[in-house]
């Protein structure tokens, strides 16, 4: 994380989400600090970010936390409820613990980190964004991801990258299912700089990037065909 | 000879064609079959117990306010009359451009689609509604933020509970990249959205979104007719500013025919069942409801507005306007094997009035400042018979038409819309007279 120079405190216990985000959408909070204290899962915390600000939610986010943040850093000291960073387009978005359903949805770029594990459909309809999850994540996870990268270092639930067009997948542990023209494929030494560059930019340093696997588009959905029998 | 009623020609030609190509025939616009509709309805005009307006001389507000519950901005259009979501993709960029110079030169808004905002097209409207749908194609918080409404699309008319489907010949370069999609593919639009599930899922996501717009956009919610007067109550209960409401009529770009002809319900069903939903919640004029499917006429935007609604939308009719099956393209028609007046293969991307395309050729047939000039001549000749249908009921508002303005030719058309029979005081289903 960035040092900042201000730090801004809004405690949620007086202040109002509204208030939190407004300041969150001025440009000059480039380079400042903001520390969110008590959120107890209110939604909507520190979504629509437009500047390089660094924000600490100090406890449990509710539905879409970080939505479209742009630049922000933000991290949530604690659980992160559904859509967490959903569309984000660029920033850092960090959740020390478990994630709802839906984690970094349509997400286009940016880099969101989950060091618990996620939960169903997480990197649905991903868009160029990347996403770490240190645990596993559920059913339909990649679902229809365009572009873009999921690492995941434990298992993953059924229908991985089910539909999936030109996002890559990396798993560690085990997958439970593969969705509709989602195969395994061969990963080569730049698949594996990739990783290593994701478990780096995640700060996870006790992977190793030689223990994961790689899952991507068979491309046999690219062109409607009646043969495929309504798989997608 | 004597043909079956069951098996009559276009259904055995259709089996035929099943036969032959081994898949369902996919096409644009909307259900062709003949339902229940706004022809079914005729007005009273005003006689001895009603007072006229004078056409010519005495005034006829057409203008209307959208999204005033919440938002801190919401529209002021001077008619109620707006143009649907089509995407661009769906669309060329002049289409989208020509719809945004029609809908602005008679102060109306035009409405993204799935595939994001252009700039041309922002430019071009004065006012619009950028669509959020489940694909998410193009969506990003610059434009959310550039946007005059934001439209949360669950559904619409032509496929309630449906997704999209753009076929590889219109995934241009550009289209493929405001898509995220390599160019030349296939591209599926999902039918649900991949962040929310049910009513209370949409209400917090509505809280998102008025967060990240800072609560100054109105936020619309479109759904397709097929259950109105709970999807109407839920999108109220969800916190939407207005609702959105699709016939079955309503077009699309690309779409199964079974699905287009076979799921969803009338426009004229639908109406009444949204404003009975908006009245028992007591939000009837203070949610708007805007509806769209099988909108033509100065008569339909009247009979909609009498039923309840607080504008209309058009699809087919502003492409028709745009130079859509112009006969003077029949010759072309033909040779994709259709007809001037018949053109609905518009998934297929070569359509030769430039508007259902990618084809740089073909798009740069539609000049966007002629082609508005047509749209806007179309509107205004939508609004002017409006206005005279509402002065002869005596109105000096179009929002002022009332059911109690209407008659049904058919007892089916009376039951739907909730109005008498002509020449009865019968309303079918209502267990009165009146």
């Amino acid at each position: 994380m960035t040092t900042a120079t201000t730090t801004r405190t809004f405690d949620l216990a007086d202040a109002d989400v509204r208030e939190l985000n407004a300041a969150l959408h001025d440009p000059s909070c480039e380079g400042q600090h903001f520390r969110v204290l008590n959120p107890r899962g209110r939604h909507a915390l520190a979504v629509g970010a437009v500047a390089h600000a660094i924000v600490d939610i100090e406890g449990h986010a509710g539905y879409y936390c970080a939505g479209m943040n742009q630049h922000a850093e933000i991290r949530v000291h604690g659980n992160a409820g559904v859509g967490v960073a959903e569309n984000m387009m660029s920033g850092t978005v960090v959740v020390d613990g478990d994630a709802s359903a839906s984690a970094g949805a349509t997400a286009h770029g940016g880099l969101l980190v989950v060091h618990g594990s996620a939960a169903a459909r997480c990197g649905i309809s991903l868009k160029g964004a990347d996403i770490v999850v240190r645990g596993s994540v559920g059913h339909l996870s990649a679902f229809m991801a365009q572009k873009g990268r999921l690492l995941v270092c434990g298992d993953t639930g059924e229908a991985l990258g089910d539909s999936i067009y030109e996002a890559r997948l990396y798993v560690r542990g085990k997958v439970r299912g593969l969705g509709a023209d989602c195969i395994e494929k061969e990963v080569r030494e730049e698949h594996r700089a990739e990783i290593a560059e994701l478990l780096h930019r995640a700060g996870i340093s006790d992977i190793s990037p030689e223990e994961f696997r790689r899952y991507g588009s068979a491309r046999r959905l690219y062109h409607w065909n009646a043969e495929h029998h309504q798989s997608y | 000879m004597r043909e079956s009623a069951t098996f009559d020609r276009e259904t055995i030609a259709e089996i035929q064609r099943a036969a032959r190509e081994g898949i369902y025939d996919i096409r644009g616009g909307g259900a062709k079959r003949r339902v229940p509709h706004f022809d079914d309805l005729l007005f009273l005009g005003a006689s001895m117990s009603r007072y006229p307006l004078e056409g010519y001389r005495e005034a006829c507000g057409t203008d209307v306010v959208l999204g005033d519950r919440f938002a801190a901005k919401p529209l002021h259009l001077d008619i109620p009359i707006t143009i649907a979501g089509m995407s661009f993709g769906a669309l060329s960029a002049q289409a989208k451009e020509a719809l945004g110079r029609g809908a602005s030169a008679c102060g109306t808004s035009t409405t993204t689609g799935d595939g994001g905002m252009t700039p041309e097209e922002r430019q071009s409207s004065e006012t619009l509604v950028y669509q959020l749908l489940p694909s998410r194609y193009g969506m990003n918080p610059d434009d959310l933020r550039r946007a005059d409404a934001i439209e949360i699309v669950i559904g619409q008319g032509a496929k309630p509970g449906g997704g999209g489907m753009l076929l590889g010949q219109k995934i241009s370069e550009r289209v493929a990249e405001m898509r995220d999609l390599p160019a030349g593919i296939d591209q599926r639009s999902a039918c649900r959205h991949p962040d929310w599930t049910g009513p209370d899922d949409l209400e917090i996501k509505i809280g998102e979104l008025r967060e990240i717009t800072d609560w100054q956009k109105p936020i619309f919610v479109k759904v397709g007719a097929s259950r109105p007067y709970y999807d109407v109550a839920l999108a109220v209960k969800a916190g939407a500013d207005v609702v959105v409401l699709d016939g079955m009529q309503g077009g699309t770009a690309a779409t199964q025919e079974v699905f287009i002809e076979h799921v969803g319900i009338p426009t004229l069903a639908a109406i009444p069942q949204a404003v009975e939903a908006l009245v028992e919640l007591r939000m009837h004029r203070k949610v708007q409801l805007i509806v769209s499917g099988g909108i033509r006429s100065g008569a339909d935007v009247a009979k909609a507005l009498a039923l309840g609604a607080d504008a209309v939308s058009i699809g087919i009719g502003a492409l028709v306007a745009l130079g859509d099956n112009a006969p003077e393209l029949d010759d072309e028609y033909r040779k994709l094997g259709s007809a001037a007046g018949f053109y609905d293969d518009w998934h297929e991307g070569r359509d030769p009035a430039g508007i259902s395309t990618q084809d740089p050729e073909l798009a740069a047939r539609l000049d966007p400042e002629v082609g508005g000039e047509r749209l806007a001549n179309y509107l205004r000749t939508m609004t002017l018979e409006a206005q005279t249908i509402a002065r002869a009921c005596g109105k000096s508002h179009v929002h002022n038409l009332e059911p109690e303005d209407l008659v049904a030719l058919t007892i089916e058309a009376a039951a739907m819309a909730r109005v008498p029979l002509a020449g009865t005081s019968w309303i079918p289903g209502s267990g009165r007279d009146v």
